[in-house]
């Protein structure tokens, strides 16, 4: 085993602070330079800081610090800079005959673009990130080429302005199918329901057809016309084209015949400006679906 | 001196809160609502704060302002999103969306992990102790009237009942919407969820306040 050097207690360099427990005693060195002028340093900078910034509570408000720093301002400073940086093509976008839009190639690109952001950011929770709705639920698929009030771009511009039976625009579109449980025996639904379902496809009893037409004809063919194809002035739905809002099935035609369906959409005009708007109704026109 | 230095200025807080007009304590149901917001956790994935970011301000809208929250307790602030802010959430979808998002969130947004809430439809509440809950919050200092707290059972049922004799309740409460929210009979959890989403957010208008800059 190595030989270990021998420790001799030495005497102290510094005095100690003269505390003494059990015979342990505590030196008293002195803090490392480097630290205590970093901690100067700090207090330095805490009462230059609570001068430079909003720092001290005064009675009514506190005090503004002499750089004037302020979140809100400087929020409002970076939306302003990024709106002048397209207020241009903004109002452009706004003035523009809403057919034009997409004739201009800049500004149909740029319209495009904006669209889809905002598309993402208000729309996609409803119509699917990819615009192809929800299946079912009653959110319309954008991509295809059945539309409710209209595909054309001022149709699809009104309809984001204002909404769907919302209760926030007077100018919302709005129409009502009753809910036939409380009109038609459920007898004559089931007829109907099988009716409309020939018009598309299969019924699912062809015998309840031809009961079905008459029943069809006297409750509705005023909405959705005669031969089943819907009007879009106010937004009865197209039956014959075997596209489906809530599902094509017996069971769930049933359902919507006797309970009728309320589907709502936000009026935008609040949140959005007329230039987001036109935006994003270019990017659903142009979605493959736009007439 | 330390201890004055970190207390004093508490005493001043209440001017770091601006006046903005329009800022009311919640209606009985929204009250509710947000007790069962505040019981499911959804803090844990939502905050409710706007910060005062560009980014953010496109995304939600305006910066959300202390005023806003002054009658939450707790206040539901907080930076952790796993979903996104709810601070103004209120109007932006319809009411069914809130009952299939609810009942299903992946049915609506498909690559949300939020869970399934639809047993809170199943869950009836018919409002027994909200006289005692607002009065609980106007012990913390929430300015409930006496009229409101007389009449908070009322208020909390007519809500939902837009045939009914709403018309104090929107006296006491601007900006109160009655409605079935969650398109049943009855007044179930979910009612009062969606009526407290529904108006978050939407007290303050806009168009006609600026919020001072240098605040």
């Amino acid at each position: 085993m190595a030989k270990q050097p021998q420790k001799t207690p030495k005497k102290p360099e510094v005095d100690t602070t003269g505390h003494s427990w059990d015979g342990i005693e505590e030196y008293n060195n002195p803090l490392p330079r480097w630290w205590l002028w970093t901690f100067y340093a700090t207090i330095l900078w805490a009462v230059l800081y609570s001068v430079a910034y909003p720092a001290w509570p005064g009675i009514k408000a506190a005090t503004p610090g002499l750089l004037g720093w302020s979140t809100r301002a400087n929020v409002q400073t970076e939306i302003d800079a990024a709106e002048a940086a397209n207020a241009q093509i903004n109002a452009q976008l706004a003035s523009v005959e809403l057919t034009a839009i997409a004739d201009d190639a800049e500004l149909r690109g740029y319209a495009t673009s904006a669209g889809a952001a905002v598309f993402r950011t208000w729309c996609a929770q409803c119509h699917g990130s990819g615009a192809a709705g929800v299946a079912a639920s009653g959110y319309p698929n954008l991509l295809d080429d059945d539309w409710l009030w209209g595909g054309d771009i001022e149709a699809i511009h009104t309809t984001i302005s204002h909404g769907i039976r919302n209760e926030d625009d007077p100018d919302a579109r709005w129409s009502q199918m009753p809910a036939f449980g409380d009109i038609l025996a459920a007898e004559e639904i089931d007829q109907v329901v099988n009716y409309v379902m020939s018009l598309s496809g299969t019924p699912q009893d062809a015998s309840m057809v031809e009961a079905g037409a008459t029943v069809f004809a006297d409750n509705c063919a005023s909405c959705h016309m005669d031969d089943g194809t819907g009007d879009r002035a106010q937004g009865a739905p197209n039956l014959s084209d075997a596209i489906w809002l809530y599902g094509g099935n017996h069971e769930t035609l049933t359902q919507t015949v006797t309970y009728s369906r309320f589907g709502v959409m936000p009026a935008w005009t609040n949140r959005l400006s007329e230039a987001e708007i036109r935006a994003v109704a270019t990017y659903v026109h142009q979605l493959g679906g736009g007439e | 001196m330390g201890g004055i230095v970190q207390i004093a200025p508490l005493f001043w807080l209440e001017n770091t809160i601006e006046d903005v007009e329009g800022v009311r304590p919640y209606s009985p149901l929204e009250l509710a609502g947000r007790d069962i917001y505040i019981r499911e956790g959804c803090y844990v994935c939502h905050s409710q704060m706007i910060r005062p970011m560009r980014d953010e301000v496109e995304r939600y809208g305006h910066y959300s302002l202390a005023a806003e929250s002054k009658y939450d307790h707790p206040f539901q602030w907080g930076s952790k999103r796993t979903g996104p802010d709810l601070a103004r959430v209120g109007g932006r979808y319809s009411d069914s969306w809130h009952v299939d998002h609810l009942r299903d969130p992946q049915s609506v947004v498909p690559e949300s992990v939020m869970p399934k809430y639809g047993f809170l439809e199943n869950r009836l509440i018919d409002g027994e102790y909200i006289q005692d809950l607002l009065e609980t919050h106007r012990m913390i200092g929430v300015p409930y009237t006496d009229d409101m707290i007389t009449n908070a059972r009322a208020d909390f049922t007519v809500q939902v009942d837009p045939d009914g004799d709403w018309d104090g309740l929107v006296e006491r409460y601007p900006g109160a919407q009655v409605r079935n929210f969650d398109g049943q009979p009855g007044i179930s959890e979910t009612d009062a969820l969606i009526a407290y989403l529904q108006m978050l957010g939407t007290l303050v208008d806009f168009s006609t306040f600026t919020p001072d800059a240098s605040r």
